[in-house]
């Protein structure tokens, strides 16, 4: 797995209240790269889905946030990750109503169709890593 | 912990929402909400959403939980004043909100709940289809 | 390296008037004044300009990157976005620099005092400068064309999307064109938009002007529709061609669509649904005001 980007802030995940924090958090650097209100508010709900699996899933982990700028792009990536037991079935965790909880089972699925960028790299019993990027 | 406040309008219930809500401020509303139906007979309940920048799975699962709920209990719900941002979104993540009634505002909204205390033979049914 | 700058910088100041006018005379014999976008007098204009800053530039520096090109790039960037915005093509651009070459040439060539390995060495440090201020050039052009590209792009989308109101309570959407996903997306986001600032009850998006829909714009609809519901407000859609409406059956249409043949019907319905009806004036001077009725 890369190291992080230099540019990069790393938040923690370990209460349902650090969830609201990176909300707040993902709001301001989605602004900052100039996103307009409506990709604003689809990278904050992915990020708010994913920021609670990493949590009700992960046992907590972790959430670090880059700009992207590549002449024309520019928008943020949102890095979750966390040392829980992994997703041993990713196709089947990502359809619309499956979950291993009580959740609606949208929380992945819906955070991809949120996203221009989606990628999940997970191992069972060593954990999950998520990257998500919207940009205009 | 803090909770979000119900105010009784006539036989309505109003709950506006201006925090952005944890997880557990939103299971605790749906708890006081289906008390205070229940203490004071209400025939329907209005949420504003309009200060809510974002409504991921929970809160929109939250939702839908308290429309059925106050239905069981014989009140409808109405969730008012949801921006257009979070309503793509929501649509994009894949929740629809069936059980829920919505309208632009909150006055908008009381009209709607009057009209069916106006004919209250008439069932859930004769929505607009 | 400093000699031969000190060349290429002595034939300049010393044959600049020369130099110019052949210049510009390579230039209008490629049709550089032609079209009626630039006449020669601005034309003499950006050359004398070009050359005067070149002549204290080489008096400087020999290094085309520096900072003491700064302002020559500056100036050709002005020139070359200039041109691009007017519609000139790259070749059209690149020969306003690239015309110079002949002219130096032919000036470095003229200096008697040269000795051959001097001629060589102006001659060649004359390219290289001018084949990089050539690149620097295209290197603009390009940007502002995508930039060009860019902007014309939002423009059509947001022109192309007018929400007007039919009456109060009442928004019509009439769309006309091919609908791609980005534009429906951008016809979305100003239909709900103008609901919530106009406060509207229904939403009327009329797609007689759409020849074909795909399955994603289709979709795009679909959410469109479901997003004013979330809001409180009902859309109509109306004017729905034969495959349209087969692709919109293909796709399963669980939600509540309610769609009428003409945008008339579709504005009848929403006047009725807000216990509104149309009657026809009993005056016959009040009959050309029958339609506000």
């Amino acid at each position: 797995m890369a190291p992080a980007p230099a540019d990069s802030t790393v938040l923690q995940i370990r209460s349902s209240d650090d969830v609201v924090l990176i909300r707040q958090q993902v709001r301001a650097r989605a602004a900052e790269a100039g996103l307009g209100l409506v990709d604003q508010t689809k990278i904050i709900t992915a990020a708010s889905e994913l920021a609670r699996n990493t949590l009700d899933y992960g046992g907590g982990g972790t959430m670090a946030m880059t700009m992207v700028n590549d002449g024309l792009r520019r928008g943020i990536r949102l890095v979750f990750d966390d040392k829980g037991p992994g997703i041993a079935d990713i196709q089947q965790a990502l359809r619309d109503g499956y979950t291993t909880g009580n959740g609606l089972g949208l929380g992945l699925g819906g955070a991809k169709r949120l996203c221009n960028e989606f990628a999940i790299e997970s191992t069972v019993g060593v954990g999950t890593r998520i990257t998500i990027a919207r940009w205009k | 912990m803090d909770r979000i406040p119900i105010l009784k309008l006539g036989r309505a219930l109003l709950v506006t929402i201006q925090v952005d809500m944890h997880d557990r401020l939103a299971t605790a509303l749906e708890d006081d909400l289906t008390n205070q139906i229940v203490k004071h007979g209400a025939h329907g309940v209005l949420i504003d959403i309009s200060a809510l920048e974002i409504v991921d799975s929970f809160i929109g699962r939250t939702l839908d939980t308290i429309a059925a709920v106050s239905r069981v209990l014989d009140a409808e719900t109405v969730v008012v004043g949801m921006r257009p941002a979070v309503a793509i979104t929501l649509v994009e993540l894949g929740l629809s909100l069936a059980g829920v009634k919505t309208a632009l505002n909150v006055e908008r909204g009381m009209a709607l709940l009057r009209q069916r205390d106006d004919q209250p033979e008439q069932e859930d049914g004769a929505s607009a289809g | 390296m400093a000699r031969a700058n000190t060349l290429l910088s002595q034939t300049v100041s010393d044959n600049e008037a020369v130099i110019l006018d052949e210049w510009m005379q390579r230039l209008r014999q490629a049709g550089a004044d032609q079209g009626g976008r630039i006449n020669a007098a601005e034309l003499q204009t950006q050359g004398r300009d070009f050359l005067s800053i070149l002549k204290r530039t080489l008096g400087e520096s020999s290094d085309v990157t520096g900072a003491a090109f700064e302002p020559l790039r500056e100036l050709l960037a002005d020139i070359s976005r200039s041109r691009a915005i007017q519609g000139y093509s790259p070749r059209e651009t690149a020969l306003f620099v690239f015309s110079l070459k002949q002219a130096l040439f032919a000036a470095v060539a003229r200096r008697k005092d040269f000795s051959a390995e001097q001629l060589a060495q102006a001659t060649w440090e004359a390219s290289t400068m001018l084949d990089e201020l050539g690149l620097h050039t295209m290197d603009v052009y390009q940007r502002s064309r995508e930039e060009v590209i860019v902007r014309q792009q939002r423009e059509i989308a947001e022109l192309s999307t007018p929400v007007v109101k039919l009456w109060d309570g009442i928004l019509a959407l009439p769309l006309i064109g091919t609908l791609d996903s980005e534009r429906t997306q951008v016809v979305m986001e100003n239909l709900l938009q103008s609901i919530v600032d106009s406060g509207a009850d229904f939403a009327i998006i009329d797609i007689t002007g759409v020849p074909t829909v795909d399955t994603l714009t289709a979709q795009h609809l679909l959410k469109t529709i479901a997003a004013a519901r979330l809001m409180g407000a009902d859309c109509i859609i109306s004017g729905i061609r034969p495959q349209i409406a087969q692709t919109m059956v293909h796709l399963g249409v669980e939600l509540n669509v309610i769609s009428k043949a003409t945008l008339a019907d579709a504005f009848a319905l929403a006047l009725k649904r807000l216990n509104k009806t149309v009657v026809t004036a009993k005056t016959p001077q009040a009959a050309d005001s029958k339609a506000a009725g």
